[in-house]
């Protein structure tokens, strides 16, 4: 297995806030792995540093082997960016997301070929929104607005893919659809890296499991993080051995 | 007389014709330009940096240099500004913005006041569309086609970045250059609409044409057209206007731009006011009947 995202020693601080503890993780090529950890345990901070939007106070961050700007610029970084980070009330459609995309691909003003077209269409019909395609963004349900980004990420062709939160504000029925596509997309041999506080998608989800309270607290099997000793240390409580010992 | 004699009679006359030109060039300029100033929240930012450009307008005139080099200069000055005070002190932004703009419209008021000028330079300030010269005309038609072109090649760029700048980081685009872009292309659209409408007008042309698009279609393609043809449109139609009433042309362009935008937010189908109360009524007594 190859190491898709190399993470080595990375600390971020926001003036006297430490973000990011020296934290040095690998995510390997074909997994899907997830993030885990409570509000300000640095998800966030971790995915923008691995994006390149935050720049670490020490360590580096490494893309298949080499300088994150490079994969950047080759279209191999996906993006599912959080719900509430999202206009929905853009006056863009579905397939105009999707079509973003391509613009790594493209000419200077992203003037859409043949080979574009087919692409986003493929997209489309892959993660099943090809009957919604001209609806306008936010006129889709919560987890249709997930897969259309998703879709965004595969017409990119994108060989590493950050989700942060899919499953906030997404049903049941929806989350099982994104999981099983996720699924699919890591047996194609992509990474996908989901950052997450829902703990019960986990088992039919992830290959491996990190839990981040601004240092890497474990990484390994899910079945080893959903140990309570370990959630109790990500989200810093004693909760769980409380409910194993009445009293 | 009949309705063509009153279209056609301000024709004769030479400055109707150009101001009619110069309001039609810049209406559809700053009309493009708005259809993204909305989208991306920027329209205090078109406010401030139409106000800001007024001091690097009045210093090109006196070193003889053209208006557009020294609004561009004063325009990101304005905005380079409103950063350093926001990062560097407790002042949010809407005050940091407040505090610069009009502080630079100060000091262009300041140099109008000790300039000695042939032409008179307040007209920047309230705008002069019926004694737009030759000259004007043609600096106006470069800027304008400038903006035009730039903003047409680039409007995809554009859209993503209003609409999702982290992804255009992920593809190895700078969220920072095309905000960049975007504020030259305002500096130098409101060099072009300055002459007609005044620097205090300029806003009204930035913001209401793409704010009254965005309320009439989903489609942020459409809104390019639509923005534009809007614009263009009010704005012969306030021109005409003040010639029949005698009334400042400037003005009545916006007033008109004005009132298409209410009439639009109380009537345009799916996001008006009568409309979507309409459509709900509908709804209710669809599930009273069932």
């Amino acid at each position: 297995m190859t190491a898709a995202i190399d993470v080595r020693g990375v600390t971020v601080r926001y003036g006297e806030v430490v973000a990011l503890d020296d934290v040095s993780l690998t995510v390997r090529a074909g997994r899907v792995t997830g993030l885990i950890g409570m509000n300000g345990s640095g998800k966030s901070t971790l995915f923008k540093t691995v994006m390149g939007l935050v720049r670490p106070d020490r360590g580096s961050v490494l893309f298949e082997g080499s300088d994150p700007a490079r994969a950047r610029k080759q279209a191999r970084v996906g993006y599912v960016p959080q719900s509430e980070d999202v206009d929905w009330t853009f006056p863009v459609s579905v397939r105009d997301v999707v079509m973003m995309g391509r613009y790594g691909h493209q000419g200077p003003t992203r003037r859409a070929r043949r080979v574009d077209h087919a692409a986003v269409d493929e997209a489309l019909e892959r993660v099943g929104l090809t009957d919604c395609a001209d609806r306008q963004i936010g006129r889709l349900s919560g987890g249709q607005r997930k897969r259309a980004f998703v879709a965004r990420g595969i017409a990119q062709d994108a060989s590493t893919m950050l989700l942060d939160e899919p499953f906030a504000g997404v049903d049941k029925r929806s989350e099982a659809t994104l999981v099983r596509l996720l699924r699919e997309l890591a047996d194609d041999g992509r990474t996908i890296l989901v950052s997450t506080h829902d703990l019960h998608a986990l088992p039919q989800l992830a290959d491996e499991v990190v839990l981040l309270l601004r240092r890497v607290l474990f990484h390994g099997s899910v079945a080893a993080s959903l140990r309570p000793e370990n959630l109790a240390r990500a989200f810093g409580l004693d909760v769980l051995d409380q409910g194993d010992h009445p009293g | 007389m009949s309705p063509v004699d009153l279209l056609l009679e301000p024709l004769q006359y030479e400055f109707m014709v150009r101001a009619l030109v110069a309001t039609v060039v810049a209406a559809i300029v700053c009309a493009l330009l708005s259809c993204w100033l909305v989208l991306v929240g920027w329209s205090l930012m078109g406010d401030a940096v139409s106000h800001a450009v007024l001091p690097g307008v009045v210093l090109a005139y006196v070193v003889g240099a053209p208006f557009a080099v020294g609004a561009l200069v004063f325009g990101f000055l304005a905005v380079a500004l409103i950063g350093a005070i926001r990062g560097t002190s407790r002042i949010k932004e809407d005050a940091a913005i407040g505090i610069v703009f009009t502080t630079l419209f100060a000091l262009g008021l300041v140099l109008i006041s000790v300039t000695p000028s042939q032409t008179d330079l307040n007209h920047i300030i309230f705008g002069n569309i019926l004694g737009v010269s030759t000259a004007d005309l043609t600096q106006i038609g470069i800027l304008a086609a400038v903006a035009f072109v730039v903003l047409v090649l680039k409007r995809r760029d554009l859209t993503l970045y209003a609409f999702d700048p982290a992804h255009a980081h992920a593809l190895g685009l700078s969220p920072r250059v095309l905000g960049a872009l975007l504020l030259g292309l305002l500096a130098l659209t409101a060099v072009v609409a300055l002459q007609v409408v005044g620097v205090i007008l300029v806003v009204a042309m930035l913001i209401i044409p793409g704010a009254t698009a965005y309320l009439l279609t989903d489609r942020f393609g459409r809104m390019l057209v639509i923005a534009p043809v809007v614009s263009a449109v009010s704005s012969v139609v306030g021109i005409y206007l003040s010639y029949w009433m005698d009334a400042a042309s400037g003005g009545l362009v916006v007033v008109v731009q004005g009132v298409v935008f209410a009439l639009v937010h109380l009537f345009s189908p799916r996001h008006g006011v009568v409309g979507s109360r309409l459509a709900a009524r509908r709804r209710r007594r669809l599930s009273a009947a069932r």
